[in-house]
């Protein structure tokens, strides 16, 4: 089947079969290999994208249900080499080990740093329940959030 | 792993995807639970009739007191919705605790119910809210309760041929508090036990999660609330619906949490 959207900004047509996943198109079709494949079954968020804005995992949805919508990938965030204000927190506050999980917290918080700057603890750490990290115990990511959320735009 | 092969149809009305209905079609909705046991090969539909595009389907409405969901309203917009915390705070409560973020933004109310897990807390919270299921097909169309509708674990009452619509909800007696409580291993994770409930003055309304194959409603312990009972006795009624000492012991702590947060 014929899709059309937008990837990153970028107008895509593309042919996919329809069982192909969204997050293996964004792999495979279009090369954005940030987008990681963890567990396959929607419980470790390293797939997770953003549709229309909305963080999904892309391993439960299929390409053909992205025709039309507009999808931001974690090679969106950073602009034109500088590093997202999200990214450059994970970095100094040693939110990542070996990377595999990252740029699903990432897609995952984005909007939650840039919605809620006043985000107590307690929902930074409910905010980022649905992607797992076996390097870092956590408690990086939720100082790199809240410095995050807490930066002036 | 991958789904195997399927064929796809994407109807952008109720009529369109009735028409493409019958025994070898499923119907996607958000595909939070059918993605994961097709990609698992669990679920091999031969035809996938994918109801995203039936916009006449999204919606969140009240007319006359009464909620109206259409059946692909999505988890994230029921729990957004000021109109449903006002009116039917039970919801926005229960929602809160199906899996995480990610998820609530694709998974639908009417796709959860369709479902038929008993595990599942929306299910749960519409059964204390004696809501109605709107079952369509090209035949014509009914309405059941959730004990009618539910009907065992992953079977509901839904014919092959038959799209869940729309779920009504009354509005909450006067002076009604409503509370949910469960228990999960982990934050997110499928419940292991849980409680709804509903206490007005002369009115009381207790389902249970995890008890039994399908929602269920303790109606012997309703009726020792409504009559103005205490809640350690209706909350100990309640547990002993649940099967094995474990699960009798946290469904009736969990029936008793909620019960003390709705001020009973």
């Amino acid at each position: 089947m014929r899709i059309r959207l937008d990837v990153n900004g970028r107008r895509t047509e593309a042919a996919v079969e329809p069982r192909t996943l969204l997050s293996d198109f964004l792999r495979h079709d279009l090369g954005l290999t940030g987008t990681h494949v963890g567990c396959e079954h929607g419980v470790c968020g390293a797939c997770t994208v953003q549709v229309d804005g909305e963080p999904v995992r892309s391993c439960l949805m299929f390409a053909v249900q992205a025709d039309g919508r507009d999808v931001r990938t974690v090679e969106a965030l950073a602009d034109d080499g500088a590093l997202h204000p999200l990214q450059r927190a994970f970095n100094e506050h040693h939110a990542l080990q070996c990377g595999f999980c990252t740029p699903g917290f990432l897609m995952s918080l984005e909007p939650f740093v840039r919605d809620r700057p006043d985000a107590s603890d307690e929902e930074i750490r409910e905010a980022l329940a649905g992607n797992l990290c076996r390097c870092t115990g956590y408690e990086g990511i939720v100082e790199a959030v809240r410095q995050a959320a807490r930066e002036p735009r | 792993m991958k789904p195997a092969p399927f064929h796809y149809e994407a109807p952008r009305t109720v009529a369109a995807a009735l028409a493409l209905l019958g025994a070898d079609a499923k119907i996607l909705a958000g595909g939070q639970s059918l993605v994961p046991i097709m990609n698992f090969r669990l679920a091999r539909p031969a035809t996938l009739v994918d109801v995203n595009r039936v916009d006449e389907l999204a919606y969140l409405r009240k007319r006359d007191g009464v909620l109206h969901i259409g059946a692909m309203a999505r988890h994230a917009t029921l729990e957004r919705s000021e109109m449903v915390a006002r009116g039917w705070p039970l919801l926005r409560q229960a929602v809160r605790h199906v899996a995480h973020h990610q998820i609530r933004t694709r998974g639908t109310v009417g796709g959860s119910c369709a479902h038929g897990d008993p595990t599942a807390e929306l299910p749960v919270a519409l059964a204390a809210l004696d809501a109605r299921f709107h079952l369509r097909s090209r035949a014509g169309e009914r309405s059941l309760g959730a004990a009618e509708f539910f009907v065992s674990h992953l079977t509901t009452a839904l014919r092959d041929d038959e799209l869940l619509v729309e779920i009504e909800v009354p509005p909450l007696p006067a002076a009604a508090r409503t509370a949910f409580a469960e228990h999960a291993r982990t934050h997110g994770d499928w419940a292991i036990a849980g409680a709804a409930v509903v206490v007005a003055p002369g009115h009381a309304a207790i389902a249970l999660l995890g008890a039994a194959p399908t929602p269920l409603r303790a109606s012997e312990a309703e009726a020792v609330l409504a009559a103005g009972g205490d809640a350690a006795e209706a909350a100990r009624l309640a547990g002993a619906l649940a099967d094995g000492e474990w699960r009798t012991a946290l469904t009736t702590a969990l029936v008793r949490r909620a019960l003390a947060e709705a001020g009973a």
